[in-house]
């Protein structure tokens, strides 16, 4: 979907024009405008373009930013809220938002994590229980959102609270230590080695996640049909899609994907704590909005939110390594979600 | 044709069997009376316009007939078979397809992925049936040719947003869209309503275009100007019934606004006898 133009339709006839509204809609996009069709097209283009420049002012500043390690580590910091951003990327392209992404993972943490030290459940099992957990608990805000046709806000402002006490009362407020869960559930916090780039194999997992969740948007009807759905619900029911069904199914597949992501937040923290991530749920927005997808539903890519999480990856470190007070990256990351849906606003009103 | 003496569509006299035909129509909203028994036919290769004033009852028929709305009573059939359409996407199945005035598409997609937008085509071989890719080329490439048959040579690019096109540009997309998958008909509700004169007639021009291809067309419009330029017969609503069925040729603009507000009836106002 990569447009050969970005110019008005109307600029390939090159016939004489007489009126005054002819010589108007003929008239030359000013650059501002060129800019404005160009992100259009492709959203990713300003989160890679602030990466980009990210990167070089923290190298700058410390250059000891730049390094493999230093960089391994932002990956394996970003991986968790990067996973969640996956299933969020999902639910805000159909125009909807989950609150209770975090509140979905450290469930499926505590109930895979206590079943397999307590229970004595096989670590596979645990994992499949995990993944079921957080499929089961997306599920429910689907069926809110489809069946009771609640507002994606409330629904899952509601269940954070649920999700949150029920992983509370689960596990009485214990966290289950690594030494006493099978070794399978730490399995994604051991080391893999990529040409230097030494990650965990959670973040080899979660950067697989991109690449299919991917490609089932980019390539696939379900994908298209994602896209349609948070574009215009109306015409979507109205061509003979069925908009529950797409909407179920994406809330669905983001309760899975939370659910991977309590496996993996298991081997990035050596524990599973029902305190653990909590600032992932909100994190997880932010990521995809820098990475330019609109809250409004139908736009953006998940591209973008890799990048977005990336972003907000490299803000935490690069400012601690530039010796900045921990609170100006809040601050910034504040602004640049305030920027970046400026920016969404303003690229949603391109005209030919 | 006869149009001397028929206050409705079904006592005209044709040798030709109707594509779509309805029979006694009615459709009750709470206390509002939508529709209230009413009949239409539509010939091969014609263009029917259905007008009347707000409220009389076209865009509700359509939608009776072509399963939007469930009607309360009576019976469509389509090439002769009872069909009773529950859903839209029957309907579509069934061959007839519909323009909304909303033009149901996805702004932010392009050209091509809204033309194909629920019908969508896999790429052949282990690509398409293991991975479910999309034939994003080949989708792009029958969009194109579905413009261009419909002489809407502008648009070339077809991974163009629909966003970024004009009033006129979208309502291409949309016909062209019924267009190219309609077997049966197309019904197009008020497609001129919110153009421009250029952007009226290259719609019109479309429609004659569609008619060509030998699909015939239901016009919804209460543009009599536009009526009166494409269509071959004219069926007037008023306060949910049909009050007659007239020409071009039989009837003038300004008799048709009588019959249609009332002020007169097809009884009082007869017409022309056709050539």
């Amino acid at each position: 979907m990569t447009p050969a133009t970005t110019t008005g339709p109307d600029a390939a006839t090159p016939a004489p024009s007489h009126t005054a509204a002819e010589q108007f809609a003929k008239r030359q996009q000013s650059p501002v405008q060129r800019i404005q069709h160009v992100l259009h097209a492709h959203p990713a283009i300003s989160p890679l373009v602030l990466l980009v420049l990210s990167f070089l002012v923290f190298t700058y500043l410390n250059p000891n930013f730049g390094t493999l390690r230093t960089q391994s580590l932002i990956l394996q910091q970003v991986a968790v809220v990067g996973a969640l951003a996956v299933g969020q990327t999902l639910i805000i392209l159909t125009a909807g938002i989950d609150l209770s992404c975090g509140a979905i993972a450290i469930l499926a943490m505590l109930y895979s994590a206590k079943l397999s030290a307590d229970g004595g459940i096989p670590g596979p099992v645990a994992i499949l229980v995990g993944l079921a957990v957080g499929t089961a608990a997306g599920a429910v805000n689907g069926l809110l959102v489809t069946r009771l046709n609640l507002p994606p806000f409330i629904v899952t402002l509601g269940t954070l609270s649920i999700f949150t006490a029920m992983a509370l009362l689960y596990s009485g407020g214990q966290g289950v230590q690594a030494a006493e869960m099978p070794d399978v559930m730490t399995w994604t916090g051991e080391i893999v080695n990529l040409g230097g780039l030494r990650v965990t194999t959670g973040v080899v997992m979660v950067g697989f996640l991109y690449l299919v969740v991917g490609f089932a948007l980019k390539q696939t009807m379900w994908g298209r049909h994602v896209y349609s759905v948070g574009n215009d619900a109306e015409a979507s029911r109205l061509v003979g899609i069925s908009v529950n069904r797409v909407l179920f199914s994406v809330y669905a597949l983001a309760g899975l994907i939370y659910g991977i992501t309590a496996w993996v937040l298991i081997g990035r923290t050596g524990s599973a704590s029902p305190n653990a991530a909590v600032d992932a749920n909100l994190e997880s927005i932010t990521a995809v909005v820098i990475g330019g997808t609109s809250l409004f539903g139908g736009r953006g890519a998940l591209l973008g939110t890799l990048l977005g999480a990336l972003i907000v990856g490299y803000f935490r470190t690069g400012l601690s390594l530039a010796g900045v007070d921990d609170q100006w990256r809040v601050l910034t990351i504040g602004v640049l979600v305030i920027v970046a849906v400026s920016v969404d606003q303003w690229i949603r009103k391109v005209r030919a | 044709m006869s149009t001397t003496a028929p206050t409705t569509a079904s006592s005209s006299v044709r040798s030709e069997s109707p594509v779509l035909s309805a029979r006694g129509l009615v459709k009750t909203f709470g206390k509002v009376v939508g529709l209230d028994g009413v009949d239409f036919d539509l010939y091969p290769g014609e263009v029917l316009a259905i007008i009347g004033d707000n409220g009389a009852g076209k865009s509700t028929l359509i939608k009776a007939a072509t399963g939007a709305v469930v009607p309360d009573a009576g019976e469509v059939r389509l090439d002769g078979e009872v069909v009773n359409f529950r859903k839209p996407s029957e309907a579509r199945e069934a061959g007839i397809e519909t323009v909304y005035q909303t033009l149901a598409v996805a702004p932010a997609l392009d050209i091509a992925a809204n033309m194909f937008l629920g019908r969508e085509t896999r790429r052949s071989g282990p690509l398409g049936s293991v991975l479910r890719m999309l034939d994003h080329k080949g989708m792009r490439e029958s969009a194109g040719k579905s413009m261009s048959d419909l002489g809407i040579g502008t648009l070339q690019n077809m991974s163009q947003a629909v966003e970024t096109l004009s009033g006129g540009q979208r309502q291409a997309v949309a016909v062209a869209r019924a267009a190219a998958f309609a077997t049966k008909l197309i019904v197009l509700d008020e497609p001129t309503a919110a153009l421009g004169v250029k952007e009226t007639n290259q719609v019109l021009n479309m429609i004659n275009r569609v008619r060509e291809s030998g699909l015939p067309v239901i016009l919804i419009s209460h543009n009599m100007p536009n009526v009166f330029e494409v269509a071959d017969r004219i069926q007037i609503q008023r306060l949910g019934r049909s009050a007659g069925v007239v020409t071009p040729k039989s009837h003038t603009p300004n008799e048709v606004v009588a019959i249609m507000t009332g002020a007169t009836t097809l009884e009082e106002t007869p017409g022309k006898a056709p050539d």
